[in-house]
């Protein structure tokens, strides 16, 4: 059984055989395709993801998700003991880099 | 097992609000959003009171996260657009006729959720009202051109993208560009460079830009047209005024905007130079470094929390405040476009706001983060005072400089522009409640722990209104009626009060003061059945020998009862009168005689006199309608179990109509004509309210063509016949309170009819009473005593007494002996205690002087408290009595140690030698220089305290205190001992003489106990932080039998045996509750509810296992326990749970579940009784899900899409209801009672579909059975 990455890992190594056939078009445009649709729903994520990519993405959907529901943002303020606004201000200033700098790659 | 949702409080928490014309009038209303959730309206009064009155409130089935207000150019009236987790835009407007907002436009345009890429979050305006501007937290921002078609109709284009990818959004404003393409401005910050480099430099070298979109209506386009960096701690955005006034010939204003960031307030704009002024900051010794140790951090600045601009005709102000509730006067000097200077001043100190709104009446409404909203009048704008004002022309390159200017400071002063004219009562945040009868009553009352910070409360909750007395004194004897007349119809007010005792009358004029009369004209020397004012001038009474009529000239004309032709003497027993007819009931004939007055002013009696039959114990006659004759109705109760209509029309006069069988006989009777939407949208509807002697109500729906009595519900309102009287509340509407054990008041408020009970003594008897100095009065007879007394606030449905706390309120516990005394745990976070305080000012190098001591001297309740960084806390351990409201003993906790919860055990070890019972201490879980997010601390405590013995528990005294690795947020006693929840671990203490002694432990619970219950000798159920709900057996080892030989046998332990599949994050110590030995109902974080329930079978075994070895040696199933927990119901309230309890809130009712919610919802879920009911309410559900509440009323609203949805907001309402976890097993009683809103029509068309093909009545009927079986 192959998983959702293997397939896409498969399809890249027969990239250039596939650039050969007939549908190599086909295969450009699903290609570009599907960075069209990451780049237009922010938060989806890929089978190349690295661990690092995944955690920011919770992070920032976590920080939008609670000042999007008033009810949790006032829970929130009321622990830190602190006003709403500060409380969505430091999660709105969090999003920017929720886990700090992405690690070295390897490659 | 299936569960029934309604709301009894709704949410308080205002999360915004806007102000705007939404009635088309010049009037200006206010829409508030409570608890993020509900839209209400506000109507300020803001000619007389300057009271907010509350016109009605619309459930939106969906997360409101923002409102704005637009008036299209030319227009009179304000739309209202909301932004919510629908994926919608929403464009609404007030229906006047149907009180409630209706959808005009709502364009689809993204997935549903509160998501960061979906906009919903911010909304701004073109202040012409040509395009508005929705945006999300990143990325996404769309504009939508709003217009008028040729027949004057609202218009909305499709939508313009003004993305920006990567892009985190701070703030989003629409700029006042005057009649130029319309702008807006966000503040951005693009993290792309910040992903991509590993370094951390790019991050740091990322700018937020400041960016104005620039829609062009020629090209229909949105372009960037200018972006500029502004300060890193920006997080606010204000509009200020610009565009020029081709009428006036000048410019309204600059243009561009004010960036609000820490300390700093910076005007911009893409022309023209940039001005920067500092917001004043509090004067605060102990800020100032060096002296202090503790305080070595640089001092955090101060943000904008909520901003409001004021135009008016020549100019204009803005207010902001700051995070301590300061205001903030700012003005602007301009040339044209040009700006001279920025200067700012203080204003004054309000509650800290979500928004702010200024009424052009010189209104500040102060939306409330937390707690009661406020109303305030501006008594100046704070022009000549001796405040210094601070101007960006007075500094150095217009304070644009590279070092900033140190803020100046100030010394916060009482409110001195404003004056607070209205203090809209909130219970918001609840954090903590209780359900306990300590009155004695027959319902219990609700005490909770409110509001946050010096503003909090502990309250108590009692259904009923509030009532206020003016008069209380002694009468001579005991009365059994009670009457007040005015003299003549033009009166304003009462002249006479009448009583009536057993043998006789006492009249009693109002004036100055309230003294006899003899010359009344009245008979004094028997009792009176009833008093009225007949005609223009007339005065009437009815005695049981016979009517007295009193003319103006004080001629009487009597009319005697008539002898029986065997020449006994009949006599009158029961009357009923209106202004213009008379009708009494004779005995022991039990003819009823009828009288009208004529054109004359005389009254004459209808020739026959028409025998019942039976005894008659009762009549009633509506009140003449406006421009009629006569009612044409009468109601008579008779002694057998019945009540009759009889006509009292010309051309039928006292032919029978109708009759009403009865289940027991009546006591009194009562029509009245109320308004209520759910039987008549259009017209009031008549009323026959029967009392019976067993203390049932029932109130019939006479239908006012046919005379016969439909739609009859029952109430049972106490132990005592009921008494009824037809009573006039403010304004003249009419009223019907019912007395019996208990007053209660049935009224129509918002269009709907109400029934609650007043918060006052058994009342004997009562009537209007309207006097200069208390117009809208009501007297009452209680006993031998008289009282006048107001009913201030209709609507309402709970009474709270307050007592003050210091600080926020954490946990809550009651003495179990019903003594009415409560031990509350207070903490503030980043707040000095007062102890603190001193060592800091001891630290300083000298002592401030009287001038320099700032915010040292303040009062927290009106300034807030004194802030100081994360790690500080001010805490105490306070005993509250409630039945005297008041507060008994207070620890004030040191050292930065808060306390987060209170138990109150009864250790077995211990017992008292006076009672031979084991003797209950209190327990306090506490920490030091805790900080919560990462959760860390210094020390962690659990103390004991002793009850002191001679003051029954209302002063403590401490006995030890033991150190614990970690914070113990769930205490409880178990078994003569105590459990605690200590971190990730279960424990069991015992009482030890210096310490608490660690008995049994568990550790193996993922994230943090924050909830413990238990039932029975064994069974324990755990709530984790974020894991859900564990099952836990205690095992108390063998000391015989087989295992006793087996050392592991003998070890007494907790044993894990059931957990969730599911990561719940349970909200809190009082969020979870064992409905039975298997079945545990908790709260999450998220506003969901849940019914967890082990299998029956894993339940049995673990009892049946002696020492928990089986169980423990079980194969793990998923990582965890080797049996999961079932999923019996789920439910998304919308707000956060915070307390669940079970009771019965009305009386004789059934057992539901109470909960409380962090936003002040007040709520219950009632377990259905019936397999019937489920499926009626199911299929009503259903149906109401997709009825539009608004798509019957013909107007713009038809003419909207997609709007078949019961949200004003278009989300679904199956999905809001399972926005976490699908809604399994519970009906949405709010959504149901929304059925008697609509029009009749559709009524009928959803009542045909259910089973049984029922009426709407009846569906009426069965909602308001629900309700009222088992809460109010």
């Amino acid at each position: 059984m192959l998983t959702k990455a293997d397939t896409l890992r498969l399809l890249l190594l027969f990239s250039p055989l596939l650039s050969m056939s007939d549908s190599a078009e086909l295969k450009y445009t699903s290609n570009q395709q599907l960075e069209h649709l990451h780049a237009r729903y922010v938060g989806t994520i890929h089978p190349d993801i690295t661990k690092h990519e995944w955690l920011v993405h919770q992070h920032r959907d976590t920080a939008a998700s609670i000042v999007g529901h008033p009810m949790l943002h006032s829970f929130i303020a009321l622990a830190e003991g602190e006003s709403k606004a500060r409380v969505a201000a430091g999660l709105k200033e969090k999003m920017m880099m929720p886990c700090g700098p992405r690690p070295e790659m390897g490659e | 097992m299936h569960l029934y949702n309604l709301t009894l409080s709704p949410p308080s928490a205002a999360t915004v609000a806007v102000a705007g014309q939404f009635s088309g009038t010049r009037k200006q209303e206010i829409v508030v959003c409570r608890g993020g959730c509900k839209l209400e309206l506000l109507r300020p009064d803001t000619t007389v009171s300057g009271k907010a009155h509350a016109i009605f409130e619309q459930h939106t089935f969906g997360v409101v996260r923002s409102l704005a207000s637009f008036r299209l150019t030319g227009g009179s009236k304000d739309y209202l657009i909301v932004g919510s987790d629908s994926g919608r835009i929403t464009i609404a407007e007030l229906d006047v006729k149907a009180n409630a907002f209706v959808v005009v436009h709502q364009e689809t345009f993204g997935r549903s959720g509160s998501r960061r890429i979906v906009p919903g979050q911010y909304i701004a305006t073109d202040p012409k009202g040509r395009a508005a501007m929705i945006g999300a937290m990143e990325k996404s921002k769309l504009v939508y051109i709003l217009n008028r078609d040729a027949a004057a109709n609202l218009t909305i284009s499709s939508p313009l993208e003004a993305h920006k990818p990567n892009a985190i959004i701070h703030a989003l404003v629409g700029l006042d560009v005057g009649y130029e393409n319309p702008t807006f401005a966000a503040l951005e910050v693009d993290y792309e460079e910040a992903d991509r480099d590993s370094t951390g430099e790019a991050a740091e070298a990322t700018q937020k830009l400041l960016t104005y979109y620039e829609l062009d209506l020629g090209l229909n386009h949105v372009v960037r047209r200018w972006s500029s960096p502004v300060e890193k701690t920006a997080n606010h955005l204000v509009q200020v005024p610009g565009g020029y006034n081709q009428n006036t010939e000048r410019w309204e204003g600059p243009g561009g905007v004010l960036v609000c960031s820490e300390d700093y307030i910076t005007y911009k704009h893409s022309v023209g130079e940039e001005h920067r002024v500092p917001m004043p900051r509090r004067l605060n010794p102990l800020d100032d470094n060096g002296a202090s140790s503790s305080s070595s951090a640089p001092r955090r600045g101060n943000i904008v929390v909520s901003s409001v601009c004021h135009r008016m005709k020549n100019a204009f102000f803005f207010l902001l405040q700051n995070e301590d509730g300061d205001l903030f006067k700012l003005t602007i000097d301009h040339q044209d476009e040009d700006v001279r200077a920025l200067k700012i001043k203080y204003f004054d100190t309000v509650p800290l706001a979500s928004s702010l709104v200024i009424l052009r009446a010189g209104f500040l409404f102060v939306a409330a983060e937390f707690g009661g909203s406020a109303l305030y009048s501006f008594q100046k704008l704070g022009d000549d005072d001796e405040v210094p004002t601070y101007s960006s022309a007075d500094l150095p390159e217009l304070g644009m400089t590279e070092v900033k200017v140190e803020p100046p400071t100030f010394t916060p002063r009482p409110l001195d522009n404003l004056l607070l004219t209205d203090d809209l009562p909130a219970l918001d945040p609840i954090l903590d409640a209780k359900v306990l009868n300590l009155l004695g009553g027959d319902t219990p009352q609700i005490f909770t722990l409110c509001g946050r910070g010096p503003r909090s409360t502990f309250k108590m909750l009692q259904h009923g209104l509030e009532v206020q007395e003016a008069v209380s004194s002694d009468l001579p004897g005991i009365p059994n009626a009670i009457w007040t007349t005015k003299l003549s119809e033009q009166d304003e007010y009462d002249s006479y009060i009448v009583l009536s005792f057993v043998n006789g009358t006492l009249v009693l004029s109002i004036g100055e003061t309230i003294e006899e009369v003899s010359d009344s004209g009245f008979l004094t020397s028997a009792p009176t059945l009833a008093v009225q004012q007949l005609g223009a001038s007339a005065l009437l009474q009815v005695h049981p020998k016979g009517i007295r009529h009193i003319m103006a000239d004080r001629r009487v004309v009597e009319w005697a009862a008539p002898p029986m032709p065997d020449g006994e003497q009949t006599s009158i027993v029961a009357a009923a009168t209106n202004s213009r007819q008379v009708v009494v009931a004779l005995a022991p004939t039990n003819e009823i005689v009828y009288f009208e007055q004529d054109l004359d002013g005389q009254l004459n009696e209808y020739q026959e006199r028409k025998s019942m039959g039976a005894p008659i114990v009762a009549l009633s006659i509506g009140d003449v309608p406006q421009g009629r004759q006569r009612t044409p109705y009468l109601a008579v109760g008779c002694e057998d179990q019945t009540v009759r209509i009889v006509s009292l029309d010309p051309e039928s006069t006292l032919s029978p109509i109708s009759i009403q069988a009865l289940t027991a006989p009546p006591h009194s009777i009562c029509i009245a004509e109320m308004q209520d939407v759910t039987v008549d949208r259009n017209h009031p509807t008549l009323f026959v309210n029967i009392g019976l002697k067993n203390g049932v109500l029932l109130r019939t729906v006479l239908d006012p063509i046919s005379g016969q009595l439909t739609d009859t519900r029952t109430r049972f309102l106490g132990a005592k016949p009921v008494r009824l009287v037809r009573i006039k509340l403010q304004g003249g509407a009419p009223a019907v309170l019912a007395l019996s054990s208990r007053p209660w008041l049935n009224y129509a408020h918002q269009a709907r009819t109400h029934f609650t009970p007043l918060c006052f003594d058994a009342l004997d008897h009562a009537w209007t009473f309207s006097a200069e100095m208390c117009p809208d009065g009501l007297i009452g007879i209680v006993g031998g005593s008289l009282r006048i007394f107001t009913v201030p606030t209709l609507g309402t449905k709970l009474k709270a007494d307050s007592v003050a706390l210091s600080y926020t309120p954490r946990r809550m516990v009651a003495h179990p002996d019903g003594s009415g005394l409560f031990y509350i745990a207070e903490a503030d976070h980043r707040t000095l205690s007062p102890s603190e305080k001193e060592k800091r000012i001891a630290s300083l190098t000298r002592e401030p002087k009287v001038g320099e001591r700032g915010v040292l001297d303040l009062d927290p309740v009106e300034f807030g408290p004194l802030r100081a960084e994360a790690g500080n806390w001010a805490s105490c351990i306070r005993v509250v009595d409630a039945k005297a409201r008041e507060t008994t003993h207070v620890v004030e906790l040191e050292g930065n140690e808060a306390a987060f919860n209170v138990a109150l055990v009864p250790f077995a070890n211990s017992i008292d030698p006076t009672t031979g019972q084991p003797e209950i201490f209190l327990i306090v879980s506490s920490a030091r220089a805790a900080t919560v997010t990462p959760r860390s601390h210094a020390q962690a405590f659990l103390t004991t305290y002793r009850l002191v013995a001679g003051s029954n528990g209302r002063t403590l005294e401490l006995l030890h205190k033991t150190e614990v690795d970690d914070v113990a947020l769930a205490l409880r006693p178990f078994q003569g001992r105590l459990l605690a929840g200590v971190g990730k671990a279960l424990r069991i203490y015992d009482l030890g003489k210096k310490k608490l002694l660690r008995k049994v432990e568990n550790r193996n619970f993922p994230t943090a106990i924050v909830a413990l219950d238990t039932q029975g000798p064994t069974r324990i159920v755990v709530g984790d932080a974020q894991e859900s709900t564990f099952f836990v057996s205690y095992k108390a080892g063998m000391t015989t039998g087989v295992a006793a030989g087996d050392p592991a046998g003998q070890q007494p332990r907790l044993v894990i045996f059931a957990d969730d599949t599911v990561p719940r994050w349970i909200s809190g110590a009082s969020a979870m509750l064992m409905l039975d030995y298997d079945t545990v109902i908790a709260g999450d974080k998220f506003g969901n509810v849940f019914v967890n329930r082990v299998p029956s079978q894993a339940s049995h075994d673990v009892d049946e296992d002696p020492t928990g070895l089986t169980v423990l040696h079980e194969k793990p199933f998923l990582q965890g326990a080797p049996t999961k927990c079932e999923l019996l119901a789920h439910f998304h309230v919308g707000d956060v749970v915070t307390s669940l309890q079970r009771a019965a809130l009305s009386p004789g009712g059934r057992e539901a579940v109470v909960y409380t919610c962090l936003g002040g919802t007040v709520g219950v879920l009632v377990p259905f009784a019936s397999r019937e009911d489920v499926e009626m309410l199911s299929t009503l559900e259903m149906h109401m899900r997709t009825t539009s509440p608004s798509s019957s009323s013909s107007g713009p609203s038809a003419t909207a899409p997609g709007s078949a949805s019961c949200s004003l907001v278009g989300r679904d309402h199956l999905a809001y209801r399972g926005s976490y976890v699908p809604v399994k097993a519970c009906v949405d009683g709010d959504l149901c009672e929304t059925f008697g809103l609509l029009a009749h029509q559709r009524q009928a068309g959803i009542a045909e579909g259910l089973e049984g093909e029922r009426t709407p009545a009846d569906v009426n009927k069965k909602l308001e059975a629900l309700r009222i079986g088992s809460a109010f």
